[in-house]
């Protein structure tokens, strides 16, 4: 169990953070993103990709319906071929939690909830621990809340950490990601600086955006996270998970994060445990190329359901 | 939770190992053998002796050129001194219309080129296909833009080219060295015969054939391989009123002693020992980034590289566990592969001379840092090698290694670090890392350094002059300046 590190004058420490260069984070995301990933490797990758995917529908418009075929989906993406994994986790919000925890049972796949007023975070402290509660009690293994960002871009450091050492603590055995919501924050400095908070305050995970608010995840968002991941583990020994999570649709992008995590964070962090790609659309994409992988050929898109 | 076991099992016996990604080599005819370019021909040479290039990362013959002599120089500079009198005259528009023209070849054949530049050179392909060619090409594209506008350029005096120019170019950047020689000097107005590298004829050969391409008049570009015999004779003719050469500080003495007295202009861009300085403010896995790119960037041939790595030493510790951990993440191996971020080295002569200074530096006393790295059997190779406790005074601090060696060394105050950056022969580059914008501006007046780069190491851009102070050499290739070696202004 992570433990919130107790600290005061919190605003003054986070004014120590380091910063961040914006041209020489970006060229190496770019950089990284032209490793030519093929055959064996790529295969590799793809199932990776689907083992660490949170198969993720938040909709004003979802309904039991719609998450019982999203269970289905994710526990077996590829209908009739044993060969493909299940995905990690179904994101729902926590009014679904109770359907997604029904019709996933014993197969493996977690379910995570957002919470805390998700997307905007702009709610009463009381409310967000609340339905964190609820969402745990209704069968959530994982918690994705979000941060407070009008607090954070105010310089209210206190009161973001003190909210998520809350939210920890409401999460019980549950797991928890912290949603940075890296669209909103608006430079590299205020996501690294950010990314420490959460992992100080006890995120089992950060996670970089809603999917909501453009732009949502990005290479070298996601580089810097790694990157103050990688800073928070060499300091506590504590390993710290991540997950992009909006706007990764192609398994081209999907493969780009991997080798960026590969090459920032290393092996160890190639798992679930530690890694989560939060998408709705993207599984399709992979299953498809991991197709054309196998056959030679690319397939229609109507051998894919859609769900 | 049987799938979380099931990842978790194969988690434990499979990694991310990247499946080979090699460059097509198909698209690529490389001769048996090359001649000479002279007078807008490949024509057969007076020289009977002939030397094999060959691929350094597995030491095969890639083609032979010629080791050219006393009559074809010649010839050569009599055909460029004949050519100057019609392109020296030509309307300047019509001097910008050839070398777009040629810009544009380099980018047409973009993947050719940077395909040949690696199997003769070692460098990887994706430093060849995302630097040495665009560049290339860009340096073209951009002195095609100063061709009909030197007058502009040069107010009130009368820009007139020179003559003949007589170059000698290194093997670390075939091409682009080429480029940044020949793009200036057309675009005055002078005719070129210019000398490949020995190990590294190939693209200058293409680039003979990009000329006849290009329809470029006859004698405008000529060029001539072989070795140090064929440079000297090349900078000694009489005919030749210019002479620039990139290479060592060695040899650059010798033909600065050679021309005293001739009335010859000489540009000279010599070796380096370059300081890449971080303060403890600085963003530090930029500046990691910054370090490798400085040092590993083209196996450390690069007379710019930061060698000498200055940091200061509240935060010597952490930059150095990042620096060994991302020293792990390098590939070296086949330079052709997309992946691969450490090609060869360029020829067994240099592997020598790397091989001996990193001795040097163990029996110094220096401590020595090499990542588990599996070298190739066939070929020259070299792993990513960094030095700590090293002393200002070590062989390894002082020499130019031009090879993929780091000496780190630290610092405890912005005026030590000036002093020490200093403290070298050599004065082509440096490298400035912190947050500050003001010590940028302090730390660049105080370099002793052609280039003083901040928050990045090894960006090279045809608008920037680039050149050395002290040992480094004279004179600046790149930008506005890099016309002035090539004009008469009076």
């Amino acid at each position: 169990m992570a433990t919130a590190l107790s600290l005061s004058h919190l605003g003054s420490l986070m004014g120590g953070v380091r910063s961040v260069d914006q041209v020489g984070a970006e060229e190496r995301a770019a950089s990284l993103a032209k490793r030519s990933i093929k055959k064996a490797s790529k295969l590799w990758a793809l199932d990776l990709a689907i083992r660490c995917m949170d198969l993720t529908t938040l909709e004003g418009m979802d309904t039991p319906g719609k998450i019982a075929a999203l269970c289905a989906k994710g526990i077996r993406p590829k209908p009739g071929d044993t060969s493909i994994p299940s995905v990690a986790a179904i994101c729902v919000y926590p009014a679904r939690v109770a359907d997604a925890r029904e019709h996933l049972g014993a197969s493996g796949v977690h379910v995570a909830s957002v919470a805390t007023a998700f997307p905007s975070g702009q709610s009463f402290l009381s409310l967000k621990i609340d339905e964190t509660q609820q969402a745990v009690a209704a069968g959530a293994d994982e918690v994705d809340m979000v941060i407070d960002r009008g607090a954070f871009l105010s310089g209210d450091y206190q009161k973001v950490y003190d909210e998520i050492v809350a939210v920890k603590e409401a999460c019980g055995d549950a797991h928890l990601k912290v949603i940075l919501e890296t669209g909103e924050l608006g430079t590299y400095d205020s996501v690294r600086r950010a990314s420490i908070l959460a992992m100080a305050a006890g995120a089992d995970f950060i996670k970089t955006s809603t999917g909501k608010v453009q732009p949502a995840a990005t290479l070298p968002v996601s580089l810097v996270m790694m990157e103050a991941i990688r800073d928070f583990v060499r300091e506590t020994g504590r390993p710290v998970g991540l997950k992009p999570a909006g706007g990764i649709r192609t398994s081209k992008q999907a493969i780009a994060y991997l080798v960026v995590l590969y090459e920032t964070l290393g092996p160890e962090w190639m798992t679930p445990e530690r890694f989560r790609l939060g998408a709705s659309s993207l599984l399709n994409d992979v299953l498809m190329q991991i197709e054309k992988e196998r056959s030679g050929a690319y397939q229609s898109m109507d051998y894919f359901t859609i769900d | 939770m049987a799938i979380a076991k099931r990842s978790r099992t194969e988690l434990a016996t499979q990694r991310f190992e990247y499946a080979p990604a090699p460059e097509s080599t198909d698209h690529v005819k490389i001769e048996k053998r090359y001649d000479l370019f002279i007078g807008g021909r490949i024509v057969k040479a007076h020289s009977q002796k002939r030397f094999p290039t060959i691929n350094p990362s597995n030491e095969e013959k890639l083609s032979e050129v010629v080791e050219a002599d006393e009559v074809d120089v010649d010839r050569a500079v009599k055909a460029a001194s004949k050519a100057f009198d019609s392109w020296s005259r030509i309307g300047p528009s019509r001097r910008a219309r050839y070398l777009f023209r040629i810009s544009r070849i380099l980018q047409e054949r973009a993947r050719e080129l940077a395909v040949v530049e690696t199997m003769d050179g070692g460098k990887p392909i994706k430093e060849s296909r995302d630097v040495d060619i665009p560049l290339s090409a860009a340096h073209f594209f951009y002195y095609a833009g100063w061709a009909d506008k030197l007058e502009w350029a040069f107010p009130n005096v009368k820009p007139r080219p020179i003559g003949v120019a007589g170059q000698v170019i290194p093997w670390n950047f075939p091409l682009l060295m080429l480029a940044w020689k020949i793009a200036p000097a057309l675009a005055a107005g002078n005719t070129v015969v210019l000398k490949p590298a020995e190990t590294t004829p190939l693209s200058a050969m293409l680039f003979a054939d990009i000329c006849m391409q290009a329809e470029l008049p006859d004698g405008v570009v000529n060029i001539v391989t072989g070795a140090g015999k064929t440079g000297s004779l090349v900078v000694s003719h009489p005919a030749v009123r210019k002479v620039a050469f990139t290479g060592s500080t060695e040899v650059g003495k010798l033909i600065q002693r050679s021309l005293a007295g001739t009335g010859k202009r000489l540009t000279l861009e010599l070796g380096g020992k370059a300081a890449n300085i971080v303060f403890e403010d600085a963003p530090l896995d930029a500046a990691i980034e910054g370090i490798v790119n400085g040092i590993y960037f083209n196996q450390g041939h690069v007379c710019c590289a930061g060698s000498r790595l200055l940091v200061q030493e509240s935060i010597f510790e952490p930059l150095l566990e990042k620096l060994k951990l991302r020293l792990g993440t390098l590939r070296l191996g086949d330079p052709l592969d997309k992946n691969t971020d450490i090609g060869a080295i360029n020829s067994k002569a240099q592997l020598e001379k790397i091989a001996g200074l990193v001795e040097s530096g163990v029996e110094e006393g220096a401590e020595l840092y090499q990542p588990e790295c599996k070298l190739p059997e066939r070929g020259f190779w070299f792993p990513p090698t960094l030095f700590t406790n090293v002393s200002q005074s070590y062989r390894i601090a002082r020499e130019e290694i031009f090879g993929p060696v780091l000496s780190v060394l630290t610092f405890r105050t912005p005026d030590e670090a000036v002093e020490k950056a200093n403290n070298t022969p050599y004065g082509l580059s440096a490298g400035v890392w912190t947050d500050k914008g003001s010590r940028i501006l302090w730390m660049a007046e105080r370099m002793r350094a052609g280039v003083v780069w901040a928050n990045t190491f090894n960006r090279f851009d045809p608008t920037s002059p680039f050149g050395g102070y002290k040992e480094s050499g004279y004179g600046r290739e790149g930008g506005l300046h890099g016309l002035l070696p090539y004009l008469e202004l009076n």
